[in-house]
């Protein structure tokens, strides 16, 4: 496995042994974070062996060009946009000389992930370091050749000025020397802006890649090609392990033009047993000879397993012992024991698909001795040493060609669909382009699983929250995919915590269970999968529901009594960069949501508002974060209307606000889909929906209207991508009881459910 | 057999099976790759394209059904990317990861067409049918919104 920086920290404070250092390359002047030791070379020299660490530089040519160049996937975000702003910032470039360049994979690049609404987060002091020491060598160049004092220089618009004379960047690097080092320290003492100083960052601008997204120009993987190659379309096996092709019938599809063959796969990294692949002159010709084509397989154990089973293996871990404690706080049981009454319930959530709109798809070739993959990924250093590993060859001999993402949503963090491209490639020995059909990304989809969980507080006879427990099970996406990533509980046992995120909660609860248990039926049947947020997808439903539902049978305002347990103090006090405040943010942006929305304002008979808090992802990166959903429900139908959201954010600085509201209106949309329209469930070990005829996420007549605000902050800026998909459902739940009495406990909500509940 | 049709102003003629769906046959025989395949099933609308003018799910259009037809795909919906559309959309901020847009496009292009000033409900009548999602319906909307008041405005300055 290669090794992966964990995401507890920012690897601003990770890294060590690093410097700086400018110098003249072949595309004019080369800008980049290099390893110390490198520091007493010669600049030139050393940046054109490109090992840049971390993977953040940025060139400036002759012409004036400003070239930020991004390890991170664009699948919508915008992200090269954010980064080119921060560097821009501090290196006092105009915003019109900067462009982004997604580069592809290269070993010496370093790791390679776009996920967990870390990029911003991670990046964000790095890159104004890296902008600050390119201008700081501009002005001091600028000023040599301009003959005057450094003191007496300053920059601006992608230009030094000095008392009245000035040059451009452009020209600085074509007639200057800017070859420098800087050292680690150096570059800590360089002057980064106040806030308040801010002329990018912070301020509107258009997203450099929209314009080619509104005239057909961008291309997404599934646009590429490569001379020679052929097209090929899967034949998914009916179990996603252990499935085995006994035999293949193609005598049907030989008169369809364009047909070729149909190739069972071998796959030393067993990530497509069981596959065959229709190889034809076009994807058409795939599909139509596909049909024709009779496979039968010995399938694997996993044939018949259905969503209840899922469930039920769910429920019946939730009421075992196994499992990590991945919170343990004070002494739980003998609170429970002592407890004067406890509160339980148990929550439960349906298999989710990711449905990025562009299937997924690959490009697999040989080419100068390496072989190639063409294709839009968010974790290309997880994938790597596995295509390596299916084509039997060194991880070196693989590089990944970048293209822009047509949706990401966390499928494309699980690189598993480059893995046939390769194969058919090395066996057919010319370049292979794989296609999936809608159905076929379905089918071989990493869901978002299933999930039970089961939720407990013990109070006192005084009715205050003395303890509480969160038991919580699904498939686990990180211990099928990348086991190195696997935390440790206090019990010794290992847990995904990208599944049980979002149960760390900032509530004062007194002593404190969290319990992850990873369903292992689930992870048999299917690879789950990270889709955005992951964990908290479930988590929250369970938590945000079960307040409200304290709230509500204690006779307490669900907004007064999150504020209550949201002190503020010990281990919720926050700390310094990215928490700082802790939990009293989380109490402003509560309070601010439901004066926005205006909280405790009669409501027409079957209407009502619920209330939900999120802190995004990760207990370290907390992005404060409140809903306030409006719904109507009839009673007669159980249907649920949802009015309006009123969502307000504490994300810290925000470094492209028109960005970070589309990400949010996205992720809020997101959260309605599936409180209220996605959903599966497994039927024969596979998933029943498979395409838009049963699977039926948002459309535009369903958008409510949106209220969404973003706190006023110079805090540490967190993520964006995420939070406001977790915070919907159960906002939207605690809406349905305050409009009806009925009170939901399964997602996606639907009005059979409703209905079920105001029997 | 072949069939001849217009595409985007220019006259091709394919060899190919009659049933092969247009999409295909735009994106991977005339290398239009602005039509994206999204289902398969006509239910996302991102292989939208005008045919005659009128926006179609190309996808479940065989090209049988095209003999003779004008068929506009985004890349020819305007000479510089520069339809009033085109340009709310830029102006508006819409694309996310851009996938369905130009089916978006293409739909709302064919919407405007026939009614230049559409309520709320006509757009999303209009609209459903198309998926996106990033789920940025909200300036979806707002960017149609936008060309139509563009567009008033560039009317009253030529009439002025």
């Amino acid at each position: 496995m290669h090794k992966i920086n964990s995401p507890d920290q920012p690897l601003s404070t990770k890294l060590s042994r690093r410097g700086f250092m400018i110098g003249a390359t072949s595309v004019g002047v080369t800008l980049a974070f290099m390893p110390a030791a490198l520091l007493a070379s010669d600049p030139a020299q050393a940046l054109s062996a490109n090992k840049f660490e971390p993977t953040i530089w940025y060139s400036i040519a002759p012409s004036g060009q400003i070239t930020v160049n991004v390890t991170k996937a664009e699948m919508g975000q915008h992200i090269g946009t954010a980064f080119a702003r921060i560097v821009a910032e501090e290196l006092e470039a105009d915003w019109a000389d900067v462009q982004v360049n997604h580069v592809d994979t290269e070993a010496k690049y370093g790791l390679y992930v776009t996920g967990g609404s870390w990029s911003v987060w991670q990046n964000f002091d790095l890159m104004s370091r890296a902008g600050a020491a390119g201008r700081t060598a501009l002005i001091e160049e600028g000023a040599r050749l301009l003959g005057v004092a450094v003191g007496d220089c300053s920059a601006a618009n992608s230009q030094v000025n000095c008392r009245g004379k000035s040059i451009s960047y452009g020209d600085i690097v074509s007639q200057g020397n800017l070859s420098r080092s800087y050292t680690d320290a150096q570059l800590a003492s360089l002057p980064i802006k106040a806030a308040k100083d801010r002329k990018l960052i912070g301020s509107e601008t258009q997203a450099l890649d929209i314009p080619s997204k509104t005239n057909g120009a961008a291309i997404y993987g599934i646009d590429a090609t490569y001379e020679g190659m052929v097209y090929a379309k899967p034949i998914v096996p009916p179990t996603r392990y252990g499935s085995w092709v006994k035999s293949v019938d193609d005598s049907r599809a030989k008169n369809v033009k364009g047909y070729q063959q149909t190739l069972v796969l071998k796959d030393p990294s067993n990530t497509v047993p069981g596959w065959a692949l229709v190889i034809a002159d076009s994807f058409h010709a795939a599909q139509r000879a596909e049909r024709l084509i009779t496979v039968e397989w010995d399938a694997g154990a996993t044939a018949r397993v259905t969503e209840q089973d899922i469930l039920n293996r769910g429920a019946e871990l939730i009421e075992g012992s196994s499992g990590s404690l991945v919170v343990e706080d004070g002494e739980v049981d003998a609170t429970f024991v002592a407890a004067d009454s406890v509160l339980s319930q148990t929550y439960t959530t349906s298999t989710v698909l990711h449905f990025q709109l562009e299937p997924v798809n690959a490009i697999g070739l040989q080419k100068d001795g390496r072989w190639e993959l063409h294709t839009g990924n968010q974790w290309q250093s997880l994938i790597l040493p596995t295509l390596a590993e299916a084509l039997e060859v060194p991880v070196e001999k693989v590089v990944m060609r970048t293209y822009l993402l047509g949706g990401g949503f966390g499928r494309r963090l699980n690189g598993d669909y480059g893995v046939p491209a390769l194969l058919a490639a090395k066996a057919l020995g010319k370049p292979v382009k794989v296609v999936f059909s809608r159905e076929d990304d379905s089918r071989f989809d990493s869901p978002r699983s299933a999930s039970v969980q089961k939720v407990s507080m013990a109070f006192d006879s005084a009715e205050k929250i003395v303890g509480m427990q969160h038991h919580a099970t699904a498939g686990w996406p990180t211990s099928a995919m990348v086991p190195s990533f696997l935390g440790t509980g206090t019990n010794g046992e290992k847990f995904d915590p990208f599944s049980i995120n979002g149960a760390q909660h900032w509530y004062d609860v007194g002593a404190h269970r969290v319990r992850a248990i990873k369903n292992d039926l689930a992870n048999a049947t299917f690879r789950p999968g990270w889709l955005r947020s992951v964990g908290p997808g479930w988590t929250n439903w369970a938590l945000e529901s079960f307040v409200d539902e304290v709230a509500h049978s204690k006779g307490i305002d669900p907004v007064a009594l999150r504020k209550q347990l949201l002190t503020g103090r010990g281990k919720n006090a926050g700390h310094a960069p990215n928490s700082v405040g802790g939990a009293s943010r989380m109490a402003n942006v509560l309070q601010r949501a439901a004066d926005k929305a205006g909280w405790g304002k009669v409501l027409p008979e079957g209407v009502g508002m619920g209330i939900a808090t999120t802190f995004g992802q990760e207990r370290d990166m907390p992005t404060w974060s409140a809903c306030v959903a409006q719904v109507a429900v009839n009673k007669a139908s159980g249907s649920v209307t949802l009015q309006k959201l009123t969502i307000v954010i504490d994300a810290g600085s925000i470094v492209h606000p028109d960005g970070a509201l589309a990400q949010t209106e996205g992720a809020a949309l997101w959260g309605v889909s599936m409180a209220l329209h996605e959903g599966t469930e497994f039927v024969n070990g596979q998933v029943k929906d498979v395409n838009l005829n049963s699977y039926q996420p948002l459309r535009m007549a369903d958008v409510p209207e949106l209220d969404i605000e973003f706190v006023d902050s110079e805090l540490q800026s967190v993520g964006l991508g995420e939070p406001a998909t977790t915070v919907v459902g159960p906002a939207i739940g605690n809406a349905i009881f305050a409009a009806s009495g009925a009170r939901v406990r399964h997602l996606p909500i639907s009005a059979d459910a409703v209905k079920k509940a105001l029997a | 057999m072949s069939i001849k049709f217009e595409i985007n102003g220019l006259s091709v003629e394919l060899d190919v099976p009659d049933d092969t769906p247009l999409l295909w046959a735009v994106r991977d025989e005339l290398n239009l790759k602005g039509t994206k395949f999204g289902c398969g099933i006509g239910l996302c609308g991102a292989c939208t394209v005008h045919v005659d003018g009128v926006a179609q799910r190309s996808c479940i259009t065989p090209l049988a059904n095209v003999a003779g037809s004008n068929i506009t795909t985004i890349e020819g919906l305007s000479e510089n990317g520069d339809h009033p559309l085109q340009r709310a959309w830029v102006e508006a901020q819409t694309p996310q990861c851009g996938y369905c847009q130009s089916g978006q496009i293409m739909q709302a292009a064919s919407l405007l067409a026939y009614n230049a000033d559409p309520s709320d409900a006509e757009i999303e009548t209009a609209m459903n049918g198309n998926l996106c999602r990033c789920m940025a319906y909200v300036r979806i909307k707002k960017a149609i919104k936008l060309a139509v008041i563009n567009a008033a405005a560039q009317q009253e300055t030529q009439n002025a």
